[in-house]
């Protein structure tokens, strides 16, 4: 078994948690994504893990919902971190400045 | 060069979405939420909304959002100095920044500074402003270059005939209301004129008072227990209330007479389906043949009816109800010349004409809605209502009209759907 689950995440302590990125992120997973994010950040998370192994694409509204993401963690202070991103979607995060704001594992 | 050509086909990708979107979408709140996404998703925008403009109300109400925060107002005015400008700019991102000087930013400064908005970007369909985007900053911290902006203005271009084809929908849909609204009072002031028209009938025989309205709703029972529709069945009533229009102009004596009229008296009366066809003929009835109910509803099955002795299949078949409903009413009402007659008399005289007289299929519907209510099997006391309690109480009444019912069931029957008539 992954270090992941099915849902996305695992018992993590209560000052990170883990997301999953899914497979693809467009509007449907994105939503699912967001909705989970901003449970994590609401319950109070400090680090905020998006988990993007899983990931070959990333697409324009799943790019937009990780801003939102990301202005909603900035605004709680909570630190995010993108994990196991592959090359392209890297590129894509460098090109429209993503990853100036997370930290990148 | 490599970034240059990525950056386009990123780009290429949302606004080919966005086009998609926009064509296919039916939700509009869905569309507008999902196409600030692809907007921002494609150039890497922190944050910023999309408005929908009300010319009339010269406001801007915020359909979609991301990262405004509560604060931000859902709805802003605009001056007309403002919409003129923005009208003369066209759809290209304004800098806030350097767009201060107009009362807008200057009442909504607040705002804008406390979000970070960058750009505002008119939405202008056909010189006529729908709506504006609302454009953070960069995720990249840059600022906006020459091909954002074009990008923007792109996808603006997409969003803005969204919106524009969302108002011309709600647009349509207020004259749809207004036009259902003025159709359902013409509607009623339709009704209410054959109703008064009934009475003016009615009113003229002391002794059928009532008449017209009562063949009317025998009618509409005959009608409705044929399965015809609601608008059928409501023309069918109709051409009830007004099949007796022609006896406005009979002499009030020859029609009060409470004697048996003599023959040169009843060539008089017998007019008055003629004159009543003349009378209705020039008005546009929504419903079914009115004029020619009036016209033949003294016509009978076996060519001895008046005024053009037609037989069965000649005769309208809205003729043949009015025929029955009427000859019905005659029969269970008091006359100048005679009293009404019990019930079991008028089964057995429906019975007796039926094929003669009366469509053997329309005798059928009229019995069967009489048994229907008796047996409770229709809750609405129709009968009751137009013949009394005492009448519809008589004694063996649902027994006779179950034998009639089912000595009239072996007759074949051809029902004949409203459709088969002319419709105005």
């Amino acid at each position: 078994m992954s270090e992941f689950d099915d849902a996305g995440e695992m018992p993590e302590p209560e000052e990170r948690a883990v997301v999953s990125a899914g497979d693809y992120l467009n509007k449907i997973t994105g939503e699912r994504v967001e909705r989970e994010c901003r449970e994590r950040l609401k319950s109070g998370c400090r680090e905020l893990v998006l988990d993007f192994a899983k990931t070959e694409i990333v697409n324009s509204i799943g790019v937009s919902i990780l801003l939102g993401v990301i202005d909603s963690a900035q605004g709680t202070g909570t630190k995010v971190v993108f994990s196991g991103v592959n090359g392209q979607t890297a590129e894509l995060f460098d090109m429209l400045g993503v990853t100036r704001h997370v930290e990148v594992a | 060069m490599i970034a240059d050509k990525n950056k386009l086909i990123h780009a290429f990708g949302a606004l080919a979405e966005l086009g998609q979107e926009i064509t296919v979408r039916a939700s509009f709140p869905e569309t507008m939420r999902t196409s600030l996404h692809l907007i921002s998703g494609s150039l890497g925008i922190m944050r910023g909304g999309i408005a929908k403009y009300s010319r009339y109300a010269h406001e801007m109400n915020l359909v979609a959002a991301r990262g405004l925060g509560d604060e931000f107002p859902l709805a802003m005015s605009l001056c007309e100095e403002d919409e003129r400008q923005f009208l003369t700019n066209g759809i290209y991102p304004i800098d806030v920044d350097q767009a201060r000087v107009l009362p807008y930013f200057q009442v909504y400064s607040n705002s804008f500074d406390r979000r970070n908005l960058k750009l505002f970007v008119p939405l202008i369909v056909r010189d006529e402003m729908v709506g504006a985007l609302f454009l953070g900053e960069k995720a990249t911290g840059d600022a906006y270059t020459s091909y954002d902006k074009d990008v923007i203005c792109a996808m603006g271009r997409h969003i803005g005939v969204a919106i524009s084809q969302r108002n011309l929908l709600e647009e349509v849909q207020r004259r749809a209301d207004e036009n259902r609204k003025l159709f359902d009072e013409l509607h009623l002031t339709y009704t209410d004129t054959v109703k008064a028209f009934a009475a003016a009938i009615d009113c003229k025989d002391k002794y059928t008072e009532g008449h017209s309205v009562r063949v009317g709703k025998y009618t509409e029972i005959i009608a409705t227990e044929l399965g015809w529709t609601p608008d059928e069945t409501e023309g069918a009533a109709v051409a009830g209330y007004l099949h007796d229009v022609g006896k406005l102009t009979v002499d009030r004596r020859i029609i009060n007479a409470p004697y048996r009229i003599n023959a040169k008296e009843s060539a008089e009366l017998n007019k008055h389906p003629g004159v009543g066809y003349e009378i209705l003929l020039p008005i546009r009835h929504p419903f079914t043949d009115v004029p020619l109910a009036a016209k033949y509803h003294h016509e009978r099955l076996d060519g001895r009816g008046y005024p053009d002795g037609l037989y069965d299949k000649d005769i309208p078949y809205i003729a043949k109800i009015v025929n029955l409903a009427d000859s019905f009413d005659a029969m269970t009402t008091d006359r100048p010349y005679r009293h009404r007659r019990p019930a079991d008399e008028v089964i057995d005289d429906l019975k007796r004409n039926s094929g003669k007289q009366f469509a053997p299929e329309l005798v059928s519907a009229l019995l069967k809605a009489m048994f229907s209510e008796l047996t409770g099997e229709a809750s609405e006391k129709r009968f009751r209502r137009l013949l009394g309690r005492e009448y519809m109480e008589a004694e063996n009444l649902v027994p006779m009209l179950k034998t009639a019912l089912n000595g009239t069931a072996p007759k074949p029957v051809t029902v004949l759907s409203a459709d088969q008539l002319t419709v105005n």
